[in-house]
């Protein structure tokens, strides 16, 4: 190769980008990608030049394939985060295979497997600069591969969650292995006791984010509160701590932590563990002065003084009190003690009345957040006290308050005008409630699904106002058709995942024009009857994003739609195959889409046991669900190789149900089932 | 013991006027001073006896014990138990017992007669006199043993405290050398040389008549008895804290308060009565026990009197109407920092303490461990409870300390900068074999299935590159041809599986090289 030459050919190419520096260069190259993801693929792809920038550009690394890395960190020279999620087996001879990286600092193999202690090791010693692993999930991950760890002295994010095999042993190694750390999650390491965490607690000064979910048994807990707690608390810089269904954390635990108190924690999330009370309650608030989020879910009842000792945290900004029960006047007290609550979320608490949300609303002035899901008691009374008195609401949640009336929901569209996310469904919404919404210009999440009085009219006062609804949620809307669909297409263009499952009426018209909707990634379009192969080719070669896709029981769908999604989707991730009429040719052509992670195929009329098996041997596909009926047709030790590449085969068992219910007896089901 | 025994009943029995009428010899109080300190150790030795574990509470406990020694004037006849009707002991036996008992006792009278009458003409011969003295001793002890063996045979129809009181008795007797004592009696006793026999010879009587009175006594009575008798029981066995026998701080019990010199009565006990099996016997069959209690289980099968609950009942202490004095214990091996000799005497707290400090310190240490054979003890709750660690050491520091515990790794890791717990090599072994041994099989499955494609090596680069880039197929795609262009890709993420067979080589080969090192 003659270097002379090239080089001119180079400069006579893109005279433009070489003047360029690089940093600015980048910048554009950011802007770009920002605005069209696909855009820095025809960029790259433009000449030699813009491929080199193009790989000196990119900063994130999401291979398809682990044994492909050497070669893939050797182009891409400054990638600094390395995303192996998509990988579902990576072998230690990969990670093996790894030279020098400096630039990697992060790896994430939340969801790969097949790699052990030495491919840890390996992995370490190749990114001297790593300060961020993910080794979620790894449940084969042992004590040895936490002491390889342990070598990245400058890692500051570890997330060990379901690491179930990890003892005190390995979380010691890790602890004085890497002083550095500031976010650390161990939920669901069961194996883990009071004697590791207290050395963490010691080694690990730095600590801001602790994740202690569902460690603590019942019986373990008390040990853990009492030896650890002290030590935990005294962490200078914990802001933090989630203990999420730790049962084993009762009142007399908590009551010990009386002496000790943590200026820095911030964020305290205890729900789930049942055996709090308010007695409990009230030494946290005691110990913990400055919390700003306080999460109670699932906890205990909700008693006048649990609420006023709220008082105490002054700064108190969220608190999440889902699924617990309120006693008489336990939430006027909130409204008493937490005046400066952004965030309050009461979904499928019992008790909830008119007069005590009212009350609660009133005084709340600054509330930006509100979830009253299956509060079922509350009326319009209710709805007017907080449009009233928080006008500045940017999210409401209230799906299933079924005594609210449509008059009463059109006050949040009246009044509300800054919401930006707003779940309405099962509620009685009716297309002049859509009308009044069309005033919350900034909505970027609205789910109205199960409103089966909306019709393509209250849609388009939608697609007229909300130019930047991201997502809309029509599950079960009856009454809506294409016209519907079109209109919100059109409207707003920047909409990423729609749900229309069960909009009997739709066509290939609808998908037609979401299809213009480039930046659309989620589309679920089950028991769509008529929706054909036809309409999901435009879509594929129209939202070239889309990576979450279900087709269920659109039964017109076959191999013709499959080869258009192996050809254009490759950003497909997840797909529901059932019920359609889709054979082993689709199946196949399907397969060749690199990054496909979840397959649901039951009840697949055309696949044959054999069609099935060669497809799976040939995509890899981290998890599959397939019909009971299959496990004996297919090879027992083809189900192996499959498995032994990183799939996970899960067999369903559900009677073939073709028939599709009208949306309005689905619903009266529904209802009688929930008064049963 | 001579001296213990008259001590003690002279004490408890000083109202006694048979007592006073009897004690006609008189010796030198210095040469009894002399005597009772040469006997301060020998008193120790009696085989088969209790150790005196018990606070010297002499007046309460002796005034309590004696107390049925009152009758001893109007029922003084050692053979009056066999006319009880109600024993159920040999009488046969019994009766050769007491005649052999008055035969010794006789011949104790003469050698003290004879003493007493030499004394009068020759007051300065000491050698002689002191040589009559052990033979008298030697004849006490005989008869103090033939004596309680004769009562206990006559214990089935006695009540049970009793039988806590018998070992306190001796446990009188034998405290009775400690200068406290001492001081005590003389200042009651002054010029009383004769009770070296009376004491004796009242003391047979003074048995039988115990047992007698109790085998007679209406249940009320006995009853009485009880209340006198329960507070000195506990004396004697209260504290002997054999409950927390194998914890070994109370070993060093003694150390950790500053009792000023004087504030504490230090006893010591012999050699052979701290490494006397048992503390505890049964007076009727002569089992031995470590425990009161269990003695008192034991008791239950001599009869039905021994069930009640009054019989059962962990005797009480707090009868006594005096403070206990602190009492502390020295270590009789000369030269140890625990005998009093030494001059930075540290006491021992309870008897326990000085059991196993004893054995510890001063004895062979006989058991051995059966697991690593190295590790020794003299006693064997040491034994015991290393043989509950033994070969799990298996908690590794870094450094290359192991720790039987993991919280002392853990603790020792907490402490030292640097230091990390270390994993166990053939843990690592293990877990790196057992990594992926049925993926390895599996993958090798894939290789013979004939998935093979030859040209799909790793060193493909161009290849490779091309798939890396989460598009590779745009270009493909412009040129596409919508019905075959997805079916002539679909082989290629084949590749991956004909090369898993060799990169997973080098893994599988270092996973097993352990394995095969070690068979």
């Amino acid at each position: 190769m003659a270097t002379p030459t090239q080089h001119h050919k180079r400069r006579r190419l893109s005279p433009l980008l070489h003047d360029l520096a690089d940093e600015l260069l980048f910048v554009i190259l950011d802007r770009v990608a920002a605005d069209d993801p696909r855009a820095l693929k025809s960029f790259a792809l433009a000449s030699r030049a813009c491929h080199a920038a193009e790989a000196r550009h990119r900063r994130l690394l999401r291979a398809f394939r682990a044994d492909l890395l050497p070669a893939a960190l050797a182009r891409y020279s400054a990638v600094s985060r390395l995303d192996l999620s998509l990988c579902p087996r990576v072998t230690d001879a990969a990670l093996a295979a790894l030279s020098t990286a400096p630039s990697v600092s992060a790896v994430d193999l939340s969801r790969s497997r097949g790699f052990g202690a030495a491919g840890l090791a390996a992995l370490v010693a190749a990114c001297p600069n790593l300060t961020d692993l993910d080794l979620s999930n790894g449940l084969d991950f042992t004590d040895a591969g936490a002491a390889e760890v342990a070598k990245a002295r400058r890692l500051q994010r570890l997330s060990l969650s379901r690491c179930k095999q990890l003892t005190d042993m390995g979380l010691g190694c890790i602890a004085v292995g890497c002083p550095d750390l500031r976010e650390l999650s161990l939920k669901w390491c069961i194996g883990v006791t009071h004697m590791g965490l207290d050395l963490l607690a010691l080694k690990c000064k730095k600590l801001k984010i602790l994740d202690l979910s569902y460690t603590m048994e019942e019986k373990i807990a008390v040990q853990i509160v009492k030896n650890c707690f002290p030590a935990i608390m005294k962490l200078q810089n914990l802001e933090v701590l989630i203990l999420v269904g730790c049962n084993g954390i009762d009142d007399d635990a908590l009551t010990s932590l009386d002496q000790e108190c943590s200026k820095s924690l911030q964020v305290l999330d205890m729900s789930n563990s049942y055996n709090v009370t308010h007695v409990g309650v009230l030494s946290v608030v005691n110990a913990m002065p400055n919390l700003l989020e306080l999460n109670l879910s699932y906890c205990c009842p909700v008693t006048p003084s649990m609420s006023s000792s709220f008082k105490m945290i002054h700064k108190l900004q969220t608190l999440k009190l889902d699924g617990c029960q309120f006693m008489a006047d336990g939430l006027k007290s909130i409204g008493k003690s937490c005046v400066s609550l952004r965030e309050l979320s009461l979904s499928k608490c019992s008790g909830v009345t008119d007069t005590d949300l009212s009350f609660a609303v009133s005084r709340l002035k600054n509330l930006l957040k509100l979830d009253i899901t299956c509060c079922r008691k509350i009326t319009d009374v209710s709805l007017a006290a907080i449009t009233s008195s928080c006008p500045s609401l940017i999210s409401l949640r209230m799906e299933s308050c079924s005594l609210v009336s449509s008059v009463g929901l059109q006050l949040i569209g009246k009044r509300c005008s800054h919401l930006e996310e707003l779940d309405l469904t099962d509620n009685d919404l009716d297309d002049e409630g859509l009308k009044a919404l069309s005033g919350c210009r900034k909505l970027s999440s609205l789910k109205i699904g199960i409103c089966l009085r909306i019709s393509d009219e209250g849609l388009s006062h939608i697609s007229k106002s909300c130019s930047d609804l991201r997502e809309i949620d029509l599950y079960r809307c009856g009454g809506i058709s294409d016209e519907g669909v079109t209109h919100i297409a059109q409207g707003c263009p920047m909409l990423e995942s729609i749900n229309l499952s069960y909009c009997t009426k739709l066509t290939d018209h609808s998908l037609r024009s979401l299809s213009k909707c480039i930046k659309l990634n989620t589309l679920e379009i089950r028991g769509c009857p008529m929706v054909s192969s036809a309409g999901l080719s435009e879509i594929a070669t129209g939202c070239r994003l889309l990576s979450k896709l279900d087709i269920k029981k659109c039964f017109e769908i076959n191999d013709l739609g499959m080869i258009f999604l192996s050809q254009f989707s490759h950003s497909l991730r997840q797909i529901n195959l059932s019920y359609c009429s889709v054979s082993d040719i689709g199946l196949i052509s399907l397969s060749s889409i690199c990054g496909l992670q979840n397959m649901t195929i039951v009840h697949l009329a055309g696949v044959t046991p054999n069609g099935l098996i060669a497809a799976l041997m040939v995509c890899g596909l981290r998890k599959v669900k397939l019909h009971e009926a299959f496990k004996s047709m297919v090879p027992l030790h083809m189900v192996k190789v499959v498995e032994a590449r990183g799939c996970v085969f899960q067999w369903i068992n559900k009677p073939y149900q073709v028939a599709l219910q009208p949306c309005d007896l689905w619903k009266q089901q529904s209802q009688d089932l929930l008064v049963q | 013991m001579e001296g213990g025994l008259r001590r003690s009943s002279e004490t408890s029995c000083k109202a006694l006027p048979s007592m006073s009428s009897n004690s006609s010899m008189i010796n030198d109080p210095d040469q009894q001073g002399g005597r009772f300190n040469s006997m301060d150790q020998s008193c120790f030795a009696r085989p088969g006896q209790s150790f005196p574990a018990f606070p010297p509470l002499f007046g309460v406990q002796s005034s309590s014990l004696y107390l049925p020694d009152e009758k001893i004037g109007n029922q003084f006849e050692p053979n009056s138990s066999l006319n009880n009707p109600t024993v159920d002991w040999d009488p046969q036996t019994m009766l050769s017992n007491l005649s052999f008992l008055e035969q010794k006792i006789k011949q104790v009278k003469d050698i003290v007669q004879s003493m007493s009458s030499r004394e009068s003409q020759v007051v300065g011969g000491c050698s002689e006199v002191q040589a009559k003295q052990q033979l008298v001793t030697a004849d006490l002890t005989c008869i103090i043993i033939q004596l309680i063996s004769t009562a206990g045979s006559l214990l089935p129809s006695m009540k049970n405290p009793l039988l806590s009181s018998n070992p306190a008795i001796r446990h009188l007797s034998n405290t009775l050398g400690s200068p406290m004592g001492f001081g005590f009696s003389c200042n009651q006793q002054p010029n009383t040389n004769d009770e070296v026999t009376i004491p004796e010879i009242s003391k047979t009587p003074d048995y039988e008549e115990l047992m007698n009175s109790l085998n007679t006594t209406t249940q009320g009575e006995s009853d009485e008895l009880m209340k006198c008798q329960n507070p000195c029981g506990g004396e004697g066995s209260e504290p002997i804290p054999m409950e927390d026998h194998d914890v070994k701080e109370s070993d060093d019990g003694g150390e950790g308060e500053n009792l000023p010199p004087g504030s504490y009565v230090v006893l010591q006990l012999d050699k052979e009565e701290i490494l006397a099996p048992h503390t505890h016997f049964c007076l009727i069959c002569g089992k031995g026990f470590k425990r009161d209690a269990n003695l008192r289980m034991h008791m239950r099968g001599h009869g039905d009197e021994y069930k009640t609950p009054a019989a059962l009942a962990k005797p009480s202490k707090d009868s006594s109407s005096e403070p206990a004095p602190v009492t502390r214990y020295s270590c009789p091996y000369v030269g140890c920092k625990r005998n009093k000799e030494h001059k930075k005497f540290q006491p021992l707290k309870t008897i326990l303490c000085v059991k196993n400090h004893y054995k510890r310190s001063h004895c062979d240490k006989s058991y051995t461990c059966s697991r690593c054979n190295t590790k020794k003890f003299s006693v064997i709750a040491d034994l015991k409870t290393h043989e509950k660690h033994c070969g799990r050491d298996k908690w590794l520091c870094s450094c290359g300390t192991t720790f039987s515990r993991k919280d002392k790794l853990f603790g020792h890791v907490a402490l030292f900068q640097g230091h990390t717990p270390a994993l166990p090599m053939d843990d690592v072994k293990v877990t790196r074999a057992s990594e992926q041994p049925q993926d390895s099989e599996a993958m090798n499955m894939v290789g013979s299935i004939g998935y093979n494609f030859p040209g799909s090596s790793s060193d493909d680069i161009p290849n490779l590159d091309m798939k890396m880039a989460d598009d590779t197929r745009y270009f493909s795609s412009l040129s596409f041809d919508p019905c075959f262009g997805g079916l002539d890709d679909f082989t290629r993420p084949g590749f991956d599986i004909s090369e898993n067979p060799f990169s997973f080589m080098p893994s599988g080969s270092c996973s097993f090289g352990p394995q095969n090192g070690d068979s």
